[in-house]
């Protein structure tokens, strides 16, 4: 058990509670400490981890019916001892951060372009309109068809990869922001500019809050689809990275190091998502998304 | 001469369909300073219309609207508005809210603090700065967006049915409210309502518009001293008078319509 501790009075400052605040606090249990909400939020992966272990005893109980699996489907053991010799041999860590940063360099340059083409998209009718059969015309050009071309203007290496993932990540980014600049209330636009707004006012206190959550939805599905465009772009002739080690495993016939590359850009999408969450709970109080 | 100068003024929508709707067909009136002046008339009459040319949202179609003599050309805070839906930013505080123009002007910000903290308690709403506008119920938003509008010390208040999504107490409550801040502050106010019974309890004037296309086609002198009994025999009178004088208008209409 732990201690209840009493409701602190004041809060910091020096600033008086107000009398309601105290009797509200009163009739509720005082805040779980930080690591108890920590241990909570741990505690969703709960489903995560009972397929794994439905992953471990399928893969070992199907081996003893057809020895083949031990291929086909290497259970969670095998993936993690695959982990561990390559952690041992100095290459694994190369992959993550060769891949992350990647990742993290695409997606961010996406966001760098494509937020502001997308807000003025939104909010400057004559700009859409010319901008917008542009965007349509290259966005469904899947990433993988400009792989060739790519590796004839940056060559082979870190440049050419990056490109291939900014390609994927680069719309949705562009699309929601452009949605959030249009779906703005016109009664807040209107009385920002009847409380004497000026343009660039009216963009930094009503249209970039405003658009805020559709940013950061853009944000969320073009880091899950760069994760996707990193095995693509890692395809051809990439030196390192996770995409490369799945690539190169298919060659060697080592479906552990497939899946533990896998496995691997899971888990490392799922820990992006959850900061961006954290982030977005930070930059948004007002929102109810929470 | 008169603060605000509206004359002859239409104004014609443009519909989805491309047709165009003659929203207001030649309206004129005049309104004081510090006079509280209601705009009534059935829904679908061109009230919001009309106030959207005041506030400079809109421009008309032909004809004038002039305050202190000059052309309205675009909205501005000496004609600050207070929308029906409240129209509060929701990523502000009620204290960064009502801060909002306050900001625009490039007040000194000890000033800032000053005014807003003047407001907050005007409105009653201490106690409440750091809340959200998700966290406040309709009657407190509405009153953060008073707090909003008066903070810029405009010269006109604009405000469109700004109690009409209130529960009735609330909304009475609110009536008094605005009443005591007018009198306090002695803003000239424009306040358009579909509510007579509301028209009569607050304004000195009261301009009744017919349906579309929207005209002013009588305005009103209420001159009963406040605060205002809505049981004396003759408010109901004049209310009675009035909502007649509505429903000939409106029966008017759709026999023209059937025709």
């Amino acid at each position: 058990m732990t201690s209840v501790a009493p409701y602190p009075q004041t809060a910091g400052g020096g600033e008086a509670v107000a009398p309601e605040v105290v009797l509200a606090a009163s009739m509720v249990p005082p805040p779980r400490p930080r690591w108890m909400r920590i241990v909570g939020e741990l505690s969703h992966l709960w489903l995560l981890l009972v397929l794994i272990v439905v992953w471990e005893f399928a893969s070992r109980f199907g081996q003893s019916i057809n020895p083949q699996l031990d291929v086909m489907l290497p259970p969670p053991t095998a993936v993690f001892s695959a982990a561990q010799d390559l952690w041992a041999r100095g290459v694994l860590i190369t992959h993550i951060v060769d891949s992350l940063r990647r990742v993290l360099i695409a997606v961010g340059t996406a966001a760098l372009l494509g937020i502001p083409l997308g807000l003025a998209m939104g909010w400057f009718e004559k700009f859409r309109t010319a901008v917008d059969p542009v965007i349509e015309f290259i966005r469904p050009i899947p990433p993988l068809a400009w792989i060739p071309l790519s590796i004839l203007w940056f060559g082979i290496g870190d440049t050419q990869i990056e490109y291939i993932i900014f390609l994927a990540a680069f719309f949705p980014v562009v699309l929601n922001s452009r949605a959030g600049a249009r779906d703005i209330d016109t009664y807040l636009v209107r009385a920002g500019l009847s409380l004497g707004a000026t343009p660039r006012d009216l963009f930094f206190t009503v249209i970039l809050p405003g658009a805020l959550p559709n940013i950061f939805t853009g944000l969320r599905v073009a880091l899950g689809i760069g994760w996707m465009a990193l095995v693509a772009g890692e395809l051809v002739a990439a030196p390192s990275g996770l995409g490369y080690l799945i690539n190169n495993a298919r060659t060697l016939f080592r479906s552990d190091y497939i899946l533990l590359g896998m496995v691997l850009i899971g888990a490392l999408g799922l820990i992006l998502d959850y900061i961006m969450r954290q982030l977005i709970r930070l930059l948004m109080p007002w929102h109810k998304g929470q | 001469m008169a603060q605000v100068d509206v004359s002859h003024v239409s104004k014609v929508h443009i519909s989805a369909q491309g047709e165009p709707l003659l929203a207001l067909h030649d309206v004129s009136f005049q309104v004081e300073k510090n006079e509280f002046f209601s705009i009534v008339g059935p829904s679908g009459c061109g009230k919001t219309t009309l106030l959207n040319l005041l506030a400079g949202f809109e421009q008309p179609t032909r004809g004038d609207l002039r305050v202190s003599g000059k052309t309205i050309s675009r909205p501005g805070w000496e004609r600050a508005v207070v929308f029906q839906e409240y129209a509060l930013f929701p990523w502000y505080t009620v204290k960064e809210n009502v801060r909002y123009g306050l900001r625009r002007k490039r007040l000194p910000e000890a000033e800032q603090r000053r005014m807003v903290d003047h407001y907050i308690r005007l409105v009653g709403l201490r106690g409440f700065e750091t809340r959200y506008p998700r966290e406040l119920s309709g009657g407190m938003r509405q009153r953060v967006s008073i707090a909003r509008a008066l903070a810029v010390n405009p010269s006109i208040l604009l405000m469109d049915e700004p109690f009409a999504s209130l529960d009735v107490q609330t909304r009475e409550y609110m009536q008094d409210e605005l009443l005591k801040i007018w009198q306090r502050e002695r803003q000239t106010v424009i306040f358009v309502t579909h509510s007579i019974d509301e028209a009569i309890k607050l304004s000195d004037r009261i301009a009744i518009m017919t349906q579309r296309p929207g005209r002013v086609d009588e305005i009103k002198t209420v001159e009963f001293a406040r605060p205002r009994d809505p049981e004396n025999p003759a408010m109901v009178h004049l209310a009675a008078e009035v909502k007649r004088w509505l429903q000939r208008q409106i029966s008017e209409s759709e026999r023209a319509a059937a025709q």
